[in-house]
């Protein structure tokens, strides 16, 4: 007779993530409704302030913010993710090409901020060639605006939206687009009704994988932006360690994480029912991932499964 | 007909063109950081070739390799706790169905998905609740739990991709369940295993974010500490150490990239 094992196996861990992630959860979901403390922690009386509060005209204006700086992020990083990943699955030499998009991002995190801000810092290195060239005779400050977050957020996640457009890309049918040219349609015509259409799905996973992490940025707006680039994730962390509001970081975590899982949906569910033409469904995906977590991830299926299935539609727009 | 094909060529050469750009974009900072590393001045105007700060990295910086050590230690070790616990569920449910697999696979993944800024203030909110001074244990706690996902999600990919009638035949010929685990399971999962623990040991060294709220004093990791170098007054011995950094990472992961690779194959 044999015994089913299973659970036993899966215990410890299950253990582990209840104590050390569903806890903190909902602990965090509590706060939300109870009252602030005195110096930071909180009262045990039942409130929805920290909720009325996110109606703050200050917060909202920082939760517009964060959204229009993820947006344009995501939208500036998909633009040249896509043709990236375009040349790396038509190229000869994908895995050189590939392990050269990898190997910046073997550098810290930390590290690579920093280095963005000697580049564009006052005594920087954009500014040590604009003197030298006479351009400028002052030095220009790059820094510390919502512009240099823009960039150094996009330059964080180009890689995240690269490898699974190049994964899909490389799963697509390229006569399909010549059957679109001789059918009479032009370049871009084809590019736009065949080629898109048929990499949905490694459209969606690159704008999962970049504007989720975005929309919670702390480190960069931090380090890279001033005034006028203070995001959610900032407020968030102010709240707790500078005014020492638990009950509305909590709430404001609740409305990111929220927000973040709703948008996921929303672009999953789309993608979806896109695909459910005719789906050569192929799951399992065997890029050459990255060390790292944009690789692991498009290795496993993401957030949500959403790499898995890549959907290539049969039809061919004439 | 001959038009057409020539198109498409130059269509892919414009991408080329793009991706050899971005390749500059992305090359561009380490460049600066390599350049700057031999510069003897301490701004960025370049005044002249010089090792003094790799002279001061390597005799001048103990706190620094104070970080370096604390960020192996909390790397090596939520990476083997992350891996022992991840793959011990993966083989699970992968290889049994019970109840409640379903919620114990959708658990297992969602601290990837969460925002790490909430999932740092949870467990901030939670070691305070509890009364766990934050320090290194509390650190790797929480590095052991935000890598838990990837190894299980890996070793759980691995173990789809085999034919389930081997146990059945380990089984069959009177092998029990650890014999089964350690002799078939484990040899055959081993290549998601290792780049289970690989995957977790980077995320543990990169991680700022999460690790900067569970922090506590005697306990600053590598990036914690070059943070507080950007906050506090730069120094060029960063550049140097990332110079250092990129060299090593390079230099020890492409071999292992291959064995990794080959391990893969011969599986």
């Amino acid at each position: 007779m044999k015994r089913n094992y299973g659970p036993l196996y899966a215990v410890p861990q299950s253990a582990w993530l209840l104590v050390f992630f569903a806890a903190p959860l909902v602990i965090i979901v509590g706060y939300s409704f109870l009252e602030k403390g005195l110096y930071g922690g909180v009262k045990p009386h039942l409130s929805l302030a920290a909720y009325r509060e996110l109606a703050n005209p200050a917060l909202l204006g920082v939760a517009f913010r964060t959204l229009w700086v993820s947006v344009a992020a995501t939208v500036v990083t998909l633009i040249v993710a896509l043709p990236c990943g375009y040349s790396i699955a038509r190229s000869h030499n994908q895995s050189l090409r590939l392990f050269l998009i990898i190997v910046p991002f073997w550098t810290n995190f930390l590290v690579r901020i920093y280095a963005w801000i000697s580049i564009l810092g006052n005594e920087g290195f954009l500014n040590d060639i604009l003197r030298t060239l006479g351009v400028t005779s002052e030095s220009v400050q790059f820094l510390y605006n919502q512009w240099a977050v823009i960039l150094v957020l996009v330059y964080m996640y180009l890689p995240y939206a690269i490898l699974p457009l190049f994964t899909s890309i490389d799963k697509f049918d390229f006569s399909l687009l010549e059957a679109a040219r001789d059918l009479g349609a032009s370049r871009f015509a084809s590019y736009r009704l065949v080629l898109l259409p048929n990499i949905r799905s490694g459209i969606v996973t690159a704008v999962l994988f970049t504007f989720i992490p975005i929309f919670g940025a702390y480190a960069i707006p931090l380090l890279i932006g001033g005034k006028d680039s203070y995001m959610l994730g900032n407020l968030i962390a102010d709240q707790v360690t500078k005014t020492r509001n638990w009950p509305l970081a909590a709430s404001i975590s609740m409305a990111v994480t929220l927000l973040s899982g709703l948008a996921a949906v929303v672009f999953l569910f789309r993608s979806r029912k896109g695909e459910a033409v005719a789906e050569v469904a192929e799951s399992g995906m065997d890029s050459p991932g990255p060390v790292g977590r944009g690789g692991s991830a498009s290795g496993t299926g993401g957030p949500a499964g959403a790499t898995g299935a890549t959907g290539l539609t049969l039809e061919v727009p004439a | 007909m001959k038009g057409r094909a020539v198109g498409l060529r130059r269509k892919s050469s414009f991408s080329d063109t793009i991706y050899f750009a971005t390749i500059l974009f992305l090359f561009l900072p380490l460049f600066v950081l390599f350049t700057y590393s031999f510069n003897a001045a301490k701004g960025g105007t370049w005044a002249g070739l010089s090792l003094v700060w790799y002279e001061k990295l390597l005799f001048e910086s103990p706190t620094l390799w104070r970080a370096v050590f604390n960020s192996a230690v909390i790397a090596l070790g939520s990476a083997t706790a992350a891996t022992i616990l991840g793959s011990l569920a993966a083989v699970g449910t992968s290889r049994y169905r019970f109840k409640g697999r379903g919620p114990i696979k959708a658990l297992s993944s969602m601290p990837m998905v969460l925002p790490e800024i909430v999932v740092g203030v949870s467990l901030l909110v939670f070691f305070a609740g509890v009364g766990l001074k934050l320090g290194m244990l509390t650190i790797f706690i929480a590095h052991a739990t935000f890598n838990l996902p990837f190894v299980f999600l890996l070793v759980d990919a691995r173990l789809d991709e085999f034919d389930p009638s081997v146990i059945e035949a380990a089984h069959d010929l009177g092998a029990d369940e650890l014999q089964t685990l350690l002799r078939v399971i484990l040899p055959m999962a081993a290549p998601g295993i290792a780049s289970g623990f690989l995957t977790a040991v980077t995320l543990s060294l990169e991680d700022f974010v999460i690790t900067f709220f569970v922090s506590g004093p005697g306990s600053t990791t590598l990036p914690l500490y070059i943070y507080s170098a950007i906050r506090f007054g730069v120094s060029p011995v960063i550049n140097a150490l990332s110079a250092v950094m990129v060299c090593g990472t390079i230099a020890l992961v492409y071999p292992l990239r291959n064995f990794l690779k080959a391990f893969a194959a011969r599986a």
